[in-house]
């Protein structure tokens, strides 16, 4: 037991710490730190930095880009970038189909896509959920029927995350629909975004942005070398890479920030003659969801520290639970601060209203959706109270 | 940073558990260790001293073991587990912690080498009625006349203060708070002892005149040092009620897995195993507080705030898994007969002994805007 990081670890840090506030452009981090959409070329531009210093996927095999360090080490890289306000690696590549590739794709496939997905020289997108498919992913009704040399597919994906500015998509699709068990009938197929047959309508969010789309597919023909690893055993993958969309998920560093500019912002912002920085309710609230939030990244620490190696902590869980509801205290937060400002979201031109709170409500409206993803905080309970408590 | 316990600490644990389930092998034991004073078992307080666990944090040259808060908290986790009501954390770490910080040689070596071999109990009677949770005296006062102290005043209520050999008094000398030693059997020291609602004992001790020895040398107000030890007192209640939430919780579980209703055993029903999920989650995060705080203590770092810290967190969760419990289980968890409901009525104690949870937001609101975020590693 041990409260202080070792000097090899502090040392690390402060490295994290002044590459990510030095080399990452500031108007890229300014975007993120505002709350506002990113362009593709922000996106691209930030994660060619990282990857040229070696820092966009050190989770990956050495042999492929990563990096040997601890579990610490890489909570400790999220945490600062995160803090920094630098876009993270684009999920889809380097957190999913990166890893899948790289622990089951074949070699032909590694050398092909994995430089250029650590490079993010193709944007890859994710094609799981489906309209009658959400947190009950097995139930997917997309097909592919083999025809020749070629996977021909029919069906649609939903939930498309940045699927507009993507190159290529990872799909579930079903290959044997007699399978006695539904999860072993279904692949795992690459394949791009412009291939015939492929449409994509983007959805607008409550936020006004176009964060997510519907992808259609109609006759679209994959040569089978696209298939990753065995035919039917896409859920297997499918498993393997959402148990990695939950490393990170409880963004604290990201909450962090936000807390931190929501005590910038209620200085500036006076009632009745008083600072609202001033006000006990207010700061009462703040050093709540600032101790939540502390125990959150104990925990984090734990549960890193106990999973080198080995199965994951059984603490892991409440990451994504506990990780999720406090980024979204934090939005609630600032809409709070902004006050009346708070309805003032999309001036055009003259306006007095300062970004932060013409973004507030709109990002806590967006950010309803971290209990959503990655499995919804009611799956987190299932498997809480399933494989921990045993009910 | 590193939470891991090594193999001496896993032992010691592994000692302490299986010495006080022998003690508290059932729910029953306790109930009748508790029906008759002094609330707790002599003969368990003597083995707790025989393996040393009474002089854990205490200096060898004191008579102690020299060990580190971890220990202590190793041991105040094990307690709460199964509901010891032997007074550990008020004694020990407490009453023990104050003359071990404050005390002359003598004083230590007096005091904290009977505290570890189990035949001197101290305590500290510092709560007025009015003073709530502050670290400083209220109304109790000492005079000097020719070299001897005495204390008038009352002080209520105070933690097994009957039973106590040795009262740690906190007492105004002028503006300034101050610390003096008064023996059990001094005169002029009147004790009403009763239950409290968790079955340990608390006393109204009244002072008239009472002979008393000052703590430490000098003539310094010890507000500071009487808050640092409050601190490191409200971390160890901190891992009781982790030993006590862990089984409040497991209990539950078992309930579910077994109690049936509807021809169903009620596990079956979501509404119920997700309250279940959201009490592990509390549990977990109280954990994680508690541990940091403790190797804050181990750090010497920001102990005062890293119990404030851990005093709103376990506050908050050990009323959530305290009143879930009952409900989950229904009628039966609000009986004498049964033992869940025990372990709320401890863990409200517990919240209310040294501050609760809204008392510490109160103290991480006013200096909220002190730092720009909590850095744990600090």
């Amino acid at each position: 037991m041990r409260l202080h990081l070792s000097p090899e670890d502090q040392a690390f840090r402060g490295e994290m710490r002044t590459f990510f506030t030095t080399e990452v452009p500031q108007p890229i981090r300014d975007a993120v730190a505002a709350h506002r959409e990113l362009t593709k070329d922000q996106f691209v531009e930030a994660q060619r930095v990282l990857n040229a210093a070696g820092l966009a996927v050190p989770h990956w095999p050495v042999e492929w880009g990563g990096k040997d360090w601890t579990p610490l080490q890489r909570h400790i890289w999220r945490e600062e970038m995160q803090l920094a306000s630098v876009p993270e690696p684009l999920a889809f590549n380097t957190s999913m189909i990166g890893p899948v590739l790289a622990a089951f794709g074949s070699q032909e496939q590694k050398e092909r896509f994995l430089p250029a997905t650590a490079n993010l020289d193709i944007w890859w997108c994710q094609g799981f959920s489906e309209p009658d498919a959400g947190s009950d992913l097995a139930s997917l009704r997309t097909t592919a029927v083999r025809d020749g040399d070629d996977w021909v597919v029919n069906g649609q994906k939903t939930w498309t995350t940045l699927g507009q500015h993507a190159d290529w998509i990872f799909c579930l699709v079903r290959t044997d629909p007699t399978a006695e068990k539904r999860q072993r009938g279904i692949s795992l197929l690459l394949f791009p975004m412009d291939t015939p047959g492929v449409t994509l309508r983007p959805i607008e969010l409550l936020d006004g942005g176009f964060e997510v789309n519907e992808v259609f597919f109609e006759d679209v023909r994959v040569p089978s070398e696209n298939l990753v690893g065995e035919e039917n055993h896409g859920w297997d993958y499918a498993k393997f890479l959402l148990g990695n969309e939950r490393v990170g998920i409880a963004r604290i560093g990201s909450t962090k920030r936000m807390l931190i500019d929501a005590k910038e912002h209620a200085r500036t912002i006076t009632v009745d003659g008083a600072p609202l920085a001033d006000n006990p309710y207010l700061r009462a609230r703040i050093a709540e969801i600032e101790n939540e939030l502390l125990a959150l990244e104990l925990t984090a620490l734990r549960v890193v520290a106990n999973s080198a190696g080995g199965r994951p902590h059984p603490a892991s869980s409440v990451l994504k639970l506990r990780g999720s509801e406090l980024q979204q205290a934090a939005t609630e937060l600032l809409v709070d601060i902004a006050g009346p400002l708070s309805v003032a979201s999309f001036p055009d031109g003259d306006t007095d209203v300062p970004e932060w709170a013409q973004v507030a409500t709109p990002s806590y409206l967006n950010y309803r959706k971290v209990s959503i993803y990655g499995g919804s905080n009611e799956v987190q309970r299932t498997i809480i109270a399933g494989s921990i408590l045993g009910l | 940073m590193d939470f891991r316990y090594d193999d001496e600490q896993n032992g010691l644990r592994e000692a302490v558990s299986g010495l006080l389930a022998r003690a508290y092998a059932d729910s029953e034991q306790r109930r009748k260790v508790v029906a008759t004073d002094p609330g707790f078992d002599e003969q368990t307080w003597g083995r707790l001293a025989e393996m040393g666990l009474l002089g854990l944090p205490f200096a060898e040259s004191d008579g102690g073991m020299g060990a580190g808060p971890v220990e202590v908290s190793i041991v105040a986790e094990e307690i709460g587990r199964v509901l010891a009501p032997e007074p550990f954390v008020a004694a020990v770490v407490l009453a023990g912690g104050l003359v071990a910080d404050l005390g002359t040689d003598a004083q230590r070596a007096e005091v904290l080498g009977a505290l570890a071999e189990g035949s001197l109990i101290p305590t500290f009677a510092h709560t007025e009625i009015g003073s709530r949770w502050q670290a400083s005296a209220r109304t109790v006062t000492a005079t000097e006349d020719g070299g001897s102290w005495t204390l008038t005043g009352v002080k209520e209520p105070v933690p097994h203060g009957a039973r106590a050999d040795l009262l740690v008094v906190s007492a105004l000398v002028g503006g300034a708070t101050r610390l003096f030693l008064v023996p059990g059997d001094a005169a002029g020291l009147t004790r009403s002892g009763y239950r409290n609602h968790d079955g340990t004992r608390s006393a109204k001790v009244t002072f008239a005149g009472t002979p008393a020895q000052p703590l430490g040398e000098g003539a310094g107000d010890q507000t500071a040092a009487i808050e640092k030890a409050l601190a490191r007192a409200r971390v160890a209640y901190g891992h009781e009620a982790l030993g006590a939430m862990e089984t409040a919780l497991t209990t539950t579980a078992e309930y579910l897995k077994t109690r049936k209703q509807f021809g169903v055993t009620l596990n079956e029903f979501q509404a119920l195993t997700f309250r279940a999920a959201d009490m592990y989650v509390s549990l977990e995060l109280a954990r994680s507080t508690v541990m940091w705080a403790t190797l804050v203590v181990d750090a010497d770092g920001d102990v005062v705030s890293a119990a404030d810290r851990v005093r709103l967190q376990t506050s908050r969760a050990s009323r959530h898994i305290g009143k879930e419990a009952i409900q989950l289980h229904g009628g039966i968890g609000v009986t004498a007969e049964y033992k869940v409901g025990h372990y709320t009525s401890r863990l409200t104690a517990i919240d209310h002994l040294l501050g609760d949870g809204d008392w510490a937001l109160a103290r991480l609101a006013a200096t909220v805007n002190d730092h720009e975020t909590v850095d744990p590693t600090a």
